[in-house]
């Protein structure tokens, strides 16, 4: 038995060692991977599985199925369209997850440079830098997130480029929502990160760097990005969901995503446009509504699985 | 002083707001009048701008918006032209000020219920999470607060009507005439909040009782409740505070949704409407009272905060 009586672990083993103790996070990081795949595997099934079963399930796919309950062919139901709810929910997912990922990387590149410099550089340049994010924290952002949106979309709609390649114009709207969203999201990235790096910054390893004669783009390489990964990592765990949250709030109230494109935000709204007295079509709801849910709920577990992990304080 | 100085400081903040929002309703292409146009003529257009000074640079409007614009008429007397702040183009014969009028309270009612559910129920759930740590209560209470953070409104307040109004016909569907009907829209926007504020106040339940002053009291001979209830509660209230300022402009934001589908009458519809109509002064109009409510309110939250903590004092 050579085994060492103590081994030396670096602080991310460390992490990770206690985030696989976990259960909760590992069990939403298995889903969200599932979801992944799904959401990657389905049109691929959908177009190797023959002409039946793609006309069954093609989400874009109308029928005379109308409202037809979850059942052995449409495992979520359809919708007023006859249209297969398994599968506009997977294809929903895309656009959700995507403005979500997209979303957060805008926040995390504006949020990491805005706090790293504030925090580096230091003196008056922090204090102007922090001034404008305390601003625009009193600011009611989603307000000016609607009002951006609303009036760049009417742009889009009347310009020529666009009228003629409608693709293009849902695709620049969702870019719009990427940009709309990353770009309130980053003001709590912005002050952990520059609270990070102040207290790095008078750390002895980096003071020893800097009296090697290290320039700061390598001091800022090689020791505040990889000590300040961890509390990134986690924030970038807890930004997403709000930013999904966002987006399928905008797209409830028909700002964010426009048919035929579908993010789980419309899918929930078009339920939501048929509860009447007389039939309950609660598949329409429940299924767009419950994967959301689950989504955000594995998103936030995993959030504070990280949080634990790298033994993250709070704000 | 501090919070006279704050005062002061947000009189150029909304004076930025405004213009800022001023200018991005002012990007879009065309006029309010656009969709309106089939019959009318271009002379009947260019009236309409003309009456609405929609023909006048942007700087010029802005002005007018004031009313700080004199001008001279026909006989070359100069005289004050009135502010336009109070112009809807599209409900011509109300003034902005009568919609707020009548909107505003029903808002702020459902702002304000929901305020008092979510502090109802999130406050005790945080309190017996806390107090039964790693029993039973802590593990269904601490879950049922995360699983209420994932769920948005929109999914609530669907499932809610589903439930209680189709199926069991205890509440009815919409509007907002008495107390039964607030029932239902509360709950929906409340809970969020209520998760929030049930996993804040446990933490620092759990960080209070862990602190020194507590292990003094517990040394001292007092009993755990009265531990709990004297000592740790009142250390344990102020991250909750705290939240509120955010939360408030959260439950502003979150009842446009809430709104639009129990059709109550409150003012996020005519926010959401005027902004997709290109109703130029009630977007500016609205997007300054959310952003001066949002201030009033933060400032009230932190200057609440230095009463209930002495040790708080800001400079």
């Amino acid at each position: 038995m050579s085994e060492p009586t103590q081994q030396h672990f670096s602080p991310n083993q460390r992490a990770w060692r206690r985030f696989k103790n976990n259960r909760p996070a590992i069990l939403s990081a298995w889903f969200l991977v599932i979801l992944l795949i799904a959401i990657v595997a389905w049109p691929v099934i959908l177009k190797i599985a023959g002409a039946h079963f793609d006309q069954l399930h093609n989400p874009n796919q109308l029928s005379d199925a109308q409202f037809s309950p979850p059942d052995a062919q449409h495992w979520f139901g359809t919708d007023v369209h006859g249209r297969d709810i398994f599968s506009r929910v997977l294809f929903g997912a895309q656009i959700s997850l995507l403005v979500g990922v997209v979303g957060t990387l805008v926040s995390l590149v504006i949020g990491v440079l805005w706090g790293a410099i504030a925090g580096y550089i230091g003196g008056k340049t922090d204090d102007i830098l922090m001034r404008i994010v305390d601003v625009l924290y009193s600011l009611p952002s989603i307000i000016f997130v609607i009002v951006l949106i609303t009036t760049l979309g009417e742009l889009l709609k009347q310009s020529h480029l666009v009228q003629n390649s409608p693709a293009l114009a849902s695709g620049l709207r969702v870019t719009l929502l990427f940009v709309g969203l990353g770009a309130v999201s980053w003001l709590t990235m912005a002050r952990i990160v520059r609270g990070q790096v102040l207290s790095l910054r008078t750390r002895a390893f980096v003071e020893a760097s800097r009296a090697l004669g290290a320039k700061p783009h390598w001091i800022l390489a090689r020791h505040i990005i990889p000590n300040i990964f961890g509390i990134v990592i986690t924030y970038l765990a807890l930004t997403m969901p709000a930013i999904i949250l966002y987006e399928s709030f905008l797209s409830y109230l028909g700002l964010g995503v426009q048919p035929p494109m579908a993010s789980w935000g419309t899918l929930i709204s078009e339920g939501v446009s048929q509860i009447n007295p007389i039939r309950i079509y609660w598949w329409l709801i429940v299924f767009p509504g419950g994967v959301l849910v689950t989504t955000l709920l594995a998103l936030n577990f995993l959030g504070d699985g990280l949080r634990d992990a790298w033994d993250v304080k709070g704000k | 002083m501090y919070f006279v100085k704050r005062l002061a400081f947000s009189v150029p903040l909304l004076i930025f707001i405004s213009a800022l929002a001023f200018l991005l309703v002012h990007l879009a292409p065309g006029g309010p009048f656009d969709r309106e146009r089939a019959p009318a003529s271009p002379e009947i257009e260019r009236n309409l701008m003309a009456t609405y000074h929609l023909d006048e640079p942007v700087w010029k409007q802005y002005l007018r918006y004031f009313g700080l614009v004199w001008e001279k008429d026909a006989g070359g007397h100069w005289h004050h032209a009135p502010a336009s702040f109070d112009v809807s183009y599209k409900y011509r014969n109300h003034r902005v000020s009568d919609i707020i009028a009548q909107g505003l309270p029903v808002s702020m009612t459902l702002g304000a219920l929901s305020f008092g559910f979510a502090l109802g129920v999130g406050l005790p759930l945080g309190f017996i999470t806390a107090a039964r740590r790693g029993r039973w209560e802590d593990y269904a209470g601490s879950f049922l607060a995360v699983l209420v953070v994932c769920v948005p409104g929109f999914v609530v307040a669907p499932v809610l009507i589903l439930v209680f109004c189709i199926k069991l016909n205890w509440f009815p569907v919409a509007l907002w005439e008495s107390p039964l009907h607030m029932v239902l829209p509360m709950i929906a926007l409340g809970l969020f909040f209520a998760g929030k504020i049930a996993r804040l106040f446990r933490e620092g339940m759990l960080t209070a009782m862990q602190s020194e002053f507590v292990t003094a009291a517990r040394a001292k001979g007092l009993g755990e409740n009265v531990l709990l209830l004297k000592h740790a509660v009142r250390t344990a209230i102020l991250p909750v505070v705290s939240y509120s300022g955010p939360m408030l402009a959260d439950l502003l934001t979150g009842s446009f949704v809430i709104e639009n589908i129990f059709q109550i009458p409150g003012i996020g519809v005519f926010f959401i409407n005027s902004s997709i109509n290109s109703d130029y002064m009630m977007t500016v109009d609205l997007a300054l009272l959310y952003a001066l409510l949002l201030i009033g309110l933060n400032l009230i939250v932190d200057f609440s905060y230095t009463l209930l903590d002495p040790r708080v004092k800001y400079e």
